[in-house]
């Protein structure tokens, strides 16, 4: 009784390479990120330091525990800058290869242009143009597929969101003249 | 019995027309989340959420929880048919889980790995059942030094017991708290930390921060790893699960071991991830030959899925009776929630009865479908792997789009989810946690307005934490958690030189 007649296979055309060059290393990030929320912290603990940290008639002020947090923040972030900076081993783990970099730009451009495109023309015109041309231009599948496919999908969240649930979505110009 | 009375009055809630097909939705699109790599259960109930914002909060919680059930039966499949762990948690069931797969056992290990996730989920309810409205009732006496002192026994326990470097963990922690912070401060009224925006009036939503971080980054995470994959197709015949469950009773211990695990890491926030591994490993330590796990031992699947479900289960305990999550899932419920106006907290038991115990049976009604469900349906489910990434990763992208905007009609908060997806890649990859910063976010406020009122009760004195015997033990607790990696290494100091060591220091 075996079940495994049937295999199922799915290859994956636009792999990053194995042997791809590191872009960047860990040690290099975790000292941006570090430096990046002390600033936050130091920022926001400026903020809170104005609205006030002490106390008052009715106990502390809104800026008191924000304040001490934004405290504790930039003493965990500057002990991960330290430990980062003194850190013994100089070949440290690639972040991200120049491969992988790549295939992820290739899914946040397009999201963060998705974004943009539902600002101005609505989220079901920019899904629709994301699917189908993600698919294309990606994932290299036929272009009919593509637009059948984002068309229905979004047809789907459509019905789904606006008409069943009234989950009202942003529109643009286009469901402005179909009377939407 | 009286839980037992209010138990059979969630069944009648539940048991109408309505809200079985929502809980076979979603169950069905549960095990869809839980199948397709690069989303899982804290994503797949946060992007689902705002299809629940129009129910009533019995319907939406039946349906929520129904996801997170599918989730966690639909992460098995993958592991063991594509050696692929859908969820973290099922990384211990890919060691003889696909083994036996490869031996031409698909269906053994798949029924299994059901079977025992029913099981652990199922030792969890039963825990719920009696121990929540215990625990509920108890913290009903809970004033607000009370309920701080156990918010800070959540965060210790966090940095004291978390795997990862403890100052990442401090890290994630005071972020998610700070950001909770940002907005109008409820106590007062006056604007904090906002910088004169106006978007950021509103404060930052919690669901669109985890949409954000575990939606579009695990997306970006997902695209990194080369996508190929190869597997087996099994189908599931009645002969081969009426075998398995006749050799259940054969592994109880190993059954009962896990299930005792899954529910002590759920309730503390452990976590299914370490639950199932922990479950793993003991089954591995206390078998009689420990060599043959790994090889595709029936064993090494049934003790890792009975651990992460009753985990996984377990965490909605300290959610339902006290309003702190085990899990980020739990807390994604939690956020719920409060959307749908109920206010979490020990107080649910009383006011919400129809609530909680609808929620309850649906965990006992939820598990025997699902079980149902998988069982019957797993070729179906192995056949949506091959459906090219490239067509799930934009539809992904706006289904989470869609959930962002929703939650508070703003397309501010759709930038805002971009902008956490960016955060939550890299966090994840230098490795600092988004358990801790989630859990945070969610109960930021309600920390500070404990920790505000106690200190206004008590004219500033921080004694009042140790003002009675109770929260003077979980102030005391917390803290010990919170330096428990400092007091292991004393002790271990303190209990080295009477072995034989010639020099001390």
């Amino acid at each position: 009784m075996t079940d495994t007649d049937l295999e199922i296979v799915v290859e994956d055309p636009t792999a990053p390479e194995e042997d791809s060059p590191s872009l960047v290393g860990t040690r290099t990030v975790e000292i941006v990120v570090s430096i990046a929320l002390l600033l936050l912290a130091v920022t926001l603990g400026y903020d809170n330091w104005r609205t006030g940290i002490s106390w008052d008639s009715t106990g502390p002020e809104p800026g008191y525990f924000p304040f001490y947090l934004s405290v504790i923040l930039a003493g965990g972030s500057l002990y991960g800058l330290i430990a980062a900076l003194t850190s013994q081993d100089r070949t440290s783990d690639t972040f991200v290869t120049r491969a992988q970099a790549r295939r992820v730009l290739a899914v946040f451009v397009p999201t963060l242009l998705f974004c943009l495109a539902t600002q101005f023309l609505g989220l079901y015109v920019a899904s629709f143009l994301l699917i189908a041309g993600f698919m294309r231009a990606i994932g290299k599948i036929a272009l009919w597929k593509s637009l059948l496919t984002a068309f229905a999908f979004t047809a789907i969240m459509f019905v789904t969101f606006d008409v069943a649930f009234d989950v009202i979505m942003p529109k643009g110009p286009l469901e402005a003249v179909l009377g939407r | 019995m009286e839980a037992f009375g209010l138990l059979l009055h969630g069944f009648a809630v539940l048991l109408t027309g309505k809200t079985l097909v929502l809980m076979m939705i979603g169950l069905v699109l549960g095990i869809f989340v839980g199948v397709l790599p690069g989303l899982g259960g804290p994503n797949g109930v946060a992007i689902l959420l705002p299809l629940t914002f129009t129910m009533d909060p019995t319907s939406a919680i039946v349906m929520l929880s129904c996801i997170y059930w599918g989730a966690l039966f639909g992460g098995a499949i993958t592991s063991i048919l594509f050696n692929i762990p859908g969820e973290a948690w099922s990384v211990a069931t890919t060691f003889d889980g696909y083994p036996m797969a490869q031996q031409g056992r698909a269906a053994e290990a798949l029924t299994a790995a059901f079977t025992s996730s029913f099981i652990g989920s199922l030792v969890a309810v039963l825990l719920i059942t009696f121990l929540a409205p215990m625990i509920s009732s108890f913290a009903l006496r809970f004033g607000p030094p009370e309920f701080f002192a156990v918010y800070l026994l959540t965060f210790c326990s966090f940095v004291g017991l978390g795997r990862e470097a403890r100052h990442k963990t401090v890290i994630s922690m005071s972020l998610g708290l700070l950001l909770a912070g940002i907005g109008m401060d409820t106590v007062s009224g006056q604007l904090r930390m906002t910088f004169g925006t106006a978007e950021l009036l509103r404060g930052i939503n919690f669901l669109v921060a985890v949409i954000g971080l575990f939606g579009i980054s695990e997306i970006l995470l997902t695209m990194e790893e080369r996508l190929a994959l190869r597997g087996h197709a099994a189908h599931i015949s009645l002969r081969v699960v009426l075998s398995v469950w006749r050799d259940l009773p054969r592994y109880w211990v190993t059954l009962l071991r896990s299930s005792f695990i899954g529910c002590w890491l759920g309730i503390t926030p452990g976590g299914a991830i370490a639950a199932s591994f922990m479950g793993y490993n003991l089954a591995k330590r206390f078998a009689k030959e420990p060599e043959s796990f790994g090889k595709g031992r029936i064993e090494g699947v049934f003790a890792p899925e009975t651990a992460a479900h009753a985990s996984g289960t377990s965490a909605l305990l300290p959610m339902l009776a006290l309003g702190i999550p085990g899990s980020g899932t739990a807390a994604i419920l939690l956020g719920g929630l409060m959307v749908w106006g109920l206010n979490p907290g020990p107080l649910l038991f009383v006011e919400h009865k129809d609530f909680v115990w609808g929620l309850i049976a649906s965990m006992y009604l939820g598990n025997v479908v699902g079980l149902v469900l998988v069982l019957t349906t797993v070729p179906v489910f192995a056949s949506i792997l091959r459906v090219p990434f490239a067509a799930v990763a934009p539809m992904i992208v706006v289904s989470c789009a869609i959930g962002a905007y929703a939650i508070q009609n703003a397309m501010f908060d759709i930038w805002l989810m971009l902008g956490f997806g960016v955060v939550g890649y890299v966090f994840k990859k230098i490795g600092i946690p988004l358990a801790p910063f989630t859990l945070a976010l969610v109960l930021g406020n309600r920390a500070e307005d404990a920790f505000r009122l106690s200190m206004i009760g008590s004219g500033g004195d921080l004694k009042v934490f140790w003002s009675n015997g109770l929260v003077g033990s979980i102030t005391t607790l917390a803290l010990l958690l919170l330096f428990w990696p400092l007091i292991e290494k004393l002790l271990a100091r303190a209990g080295r030189p009477r072995r034989a060591r010639p020099a001390p220091l």
